[in-house]
């Protein structure tokens, strides 16, 4: 089983970016679980939420408190919330940061997800976009089926501009 | 027939769908919000033909959908918390009246102090309101035993209302592979509701919601508790008509790897999954342990859990609610039927993560009989 | 012995219930003091006068209330 932790703040999209990296997943034949913490409902809060893929029925309900993987929406919560919490010597980290460098200690990658959404999006909404580089780096889930998921998401124009986003993530990874 | 990737409170929207309720009465709370956003949407794009009721609470949603019950057709509502507080006066009015509807309640932690993460104490409250009270572990049985629920309350044998208590949070946000049964075996599963007791006809007046005098309430009182006690075979009868026609066995409790065992958790609702797995990881070690798990609270399935405990020497039973003074709810209703050491653990109030540590905790606690008989599980010490 | 529900299926089944059995005080009419206002028709909470004023004493529960009402004190409560 894979499981993945996403840390954000409320109104950034990390629980859709956790229900989506799941939807995607799932059309690629896994099995998936993704669910949320909410902290306090509040935007700008920081919130979790989770996603757990395999190929068997998921029966655990609880939290991820060793993720194999951490995708961070917003490196200002580095100094908010302990994100490399629980992780384990193969965990994966990956941070949407412009000048973030890793202690060394921890597999930490870096992307400009901010870049890409002020540059195509004309917004800092950077939940799809972290997920394309995801799936590039990870191979955990198709590009075809995150594409799919994220024009299923959000129909129409706003759809084909983040499909667009998450391309060019991809293409980064 | 689809699968899709969605929430319990989404599964439990496409239930309601699938048994075309006529009247909707619901008030949002968090966290059954959504499920109440689903039920708009499809009444405003015609996917169910309902009248969809906004009503500015939820003493009186639950009102609206005793009066719509009474006239004889089906209704579809859901609450939580507070929201099921505020109808614990229509409740006992409900099942008193015989209003065989379904209720679905996100089970949330009840105020004060303020919290909106999920525990069992909003259900666990009115248990003795005459209300079916069926728990569900995961957004597929959410979605199954809404349909269920149906068929078990508007048996001429039962004739109470039902109430669906899914985990707040745990499932009502949590997205998962859910399969959404096609409308056709839905129907034939499920026939349209056909009121025989009450129901509005100007050519056959009649007058519901009457005040009895003592030489009747008794009566009407004892009628009542003999529908919950037929309610157990209608329950059972109507699982086995599901699993013919879906496919999926469901039943008054499930157990899992109870015929050998020395130890039995027993829990109810989302909490069952992980335990399931808990018990698969000790029994790699060499434990003899199982699971009970208790879909049906009230009725509470005396036999059935008799036999699936026969063999086993003790009983750890997890609450996520307490009775103060004496003890989880199921624990107590264990303690005083089933004739085995049983323990008793609360845990996972507000919404405390409930981890596999915890379950453990709970089986090295009674492996080894626990100093209390209840234990709260994660308290911090400081 | 009780339908479900306690539902009554059997219209008008109230008038079993003859009421006039709780009255302590009994409304007599003194038809040469009524000026035909009709207040007592209007006013009976248990619908117990007719148009002629005629008082149903299977029914009325002896409230007073027609008394009360009477401009002309045509009504007097006497005791049963």
């Amino acid at each position: 089983m894979i499981e993945i932790r996403f840390h954000g703040r409320g109104g950034q999209g990390s629980v859709t970016a956790a229900e989506i990296l799941a939807k995607a997943a799932f059309k690629d034949g896994k099995y998936v679980q993704a669910f949320p913490f909410f902290g306090v409902e509040r935007r700008g809060a920081p919130v979790m939420a989770f996603t757990r893929i395999d190929d068997e029925p998921i029966e655990l309900r609880y939290q991820i408190y060793n993720p194999d993987y951490v995708l961070v929406l917003d490196d200002g919560l580095l100094n908010v919330v302990d994100v490399f919490s629980g992780i384990k010597d193969n965990t994966e980290v990956i941070i949407n940061t412009q000048d973030f460098e890793g202690s060394g200690e921890h597999v930490v990658h870096s992307i400009d997800a901010t870049g890409i959404a002020l540059d195509l999006l004309g917004r800092n909404i950077v939940n799809t976009i972290i997920l394309g580089y995801f799936a590039k780096k990870t191979q955990l889930v198709s590009i075809e089926s995150l594409i799919e998921v994220i024009k299923e998401t959000f129909p129409g124009k706003i759809g084909e501009l983040n499909a667009e986003a998450t391309k060019k993530a991809y293409e980064m990874g | 027939m689809i699968r899709e990737v969605m929430t319990a409170n989404k599964a439990v929207a496409e239930a309601a769908r699938l048994a075309k309720p006529q009247v909707i009465p619901v008030y949002p709370i968090t966290p059954q919000t959504t499920i109440s956003e689903y039920l708009a949407q499809y009444v405003a794009d015609e996917k169910i033909d309902a009248k969809y009721v906004k009503v500015e609470s939820e003493h009186s949603a639950i009102s609206a959908a005793v009066g719509a019950s009474a006239t004889g057709v089906r209704v579809f509502t859901a609450t939580s918390s507070q929201g099921l507080m505020l109808m614990h006066e229509i409740l006992f009015a409900a099942a008193g009246m015989r209003t065989p509807f379904v209720l679905a309640d996100a089970n949330r932690a009840i105020s004060a102090p303020l919290n909106i993460w999920n525990d069992q104490q909003d259900s666990i409250a009115q248990r003795d309101a005459g209300w079916l009270q069926i728990y569900v572990e995961n957004a597929q049985e959410a979605l199954d035993t809404t349909l269920m629920a149906y068929k078990i309350s508007e048996n001429p044998k039962v004739l109470l209302p039902s109430m669906v208590c899914l985990d707040g949070f745990i499932l009502t946000h949590t997205v998962e592979p859910v399969e959404i049964p096609d409308q056709e075996p839905v129907d034939e599963f499920l026939p349209p509701y056909k009121a025989e007791h009450a129901f509005l006809d100007p050519k056959n007046p009649m007058s519901i919601g009457n005040l009895a005098d003592p030489d009747y309430y008794l009566e009407a009182r004892h009628d009542m508790q003999v529908a919950m006690e037929n309610s157990i075979e209608v329950i059972q009868q109507t699982c086995d008509e599901f699993a013919e026609i879906f496919g999926r066995k469901y039943g008054l409790v499930e157990p899992y790897k109870t015929e050998d065992a020395e130890i039995i958790f027993v829990a109810m609702g989302s909490l069952c999954s992980t335990i399931r797995v808990i018990v698969d990881q000790l029994r790699e070690k060499g434990e003899k342990v199982g699971l009970l798990k208790i879909r049906a609270y009230r009725p509470f399935p005396v036999e059935a859990i008799d036999e699936a405990v026969k063999n086993c020497d003790k009983l750890a039973v997890i609450d996520k609610n307490v009775t103060f003074g004496i003890g989880g709810a199921l624990y107590t209703d264990i303690k005083a039927k089933i004739h085995k050491d049983a323990y008793g653990f609360i845990a996972g109030l507000g919404g405390r993560d409930i981890t596999p540590e915890a379950i453990f905790e709970v089986y090295e606690k009674t492996k080894n009989v626990p100093e209390k008989e209840v234990t709260w599980i994660g308290l911090k010490e400081d | 012995m009780v339908n479900i529900g306690c539902v009554i299926t059997t219209p008008g089944s109230s008038k079993n219930n003859k009421t006039g059995s709780w009255r302590t005080f009994k409304p007599i009419l003194d038809k040469e003091k009524c000026i035909d206002c009709d207040n007592c028709i209007v006013f009976c909470p248990d619908s117990s006068v007719n148009k002629q004023h005629d008082i149903d004493y299977d029914y009325c529960k002896g409230c007073g209330i027609c008394a009360h009402e009477c401009p002309s004190d045509a009504i007097e409560m006497v005791k049963e």
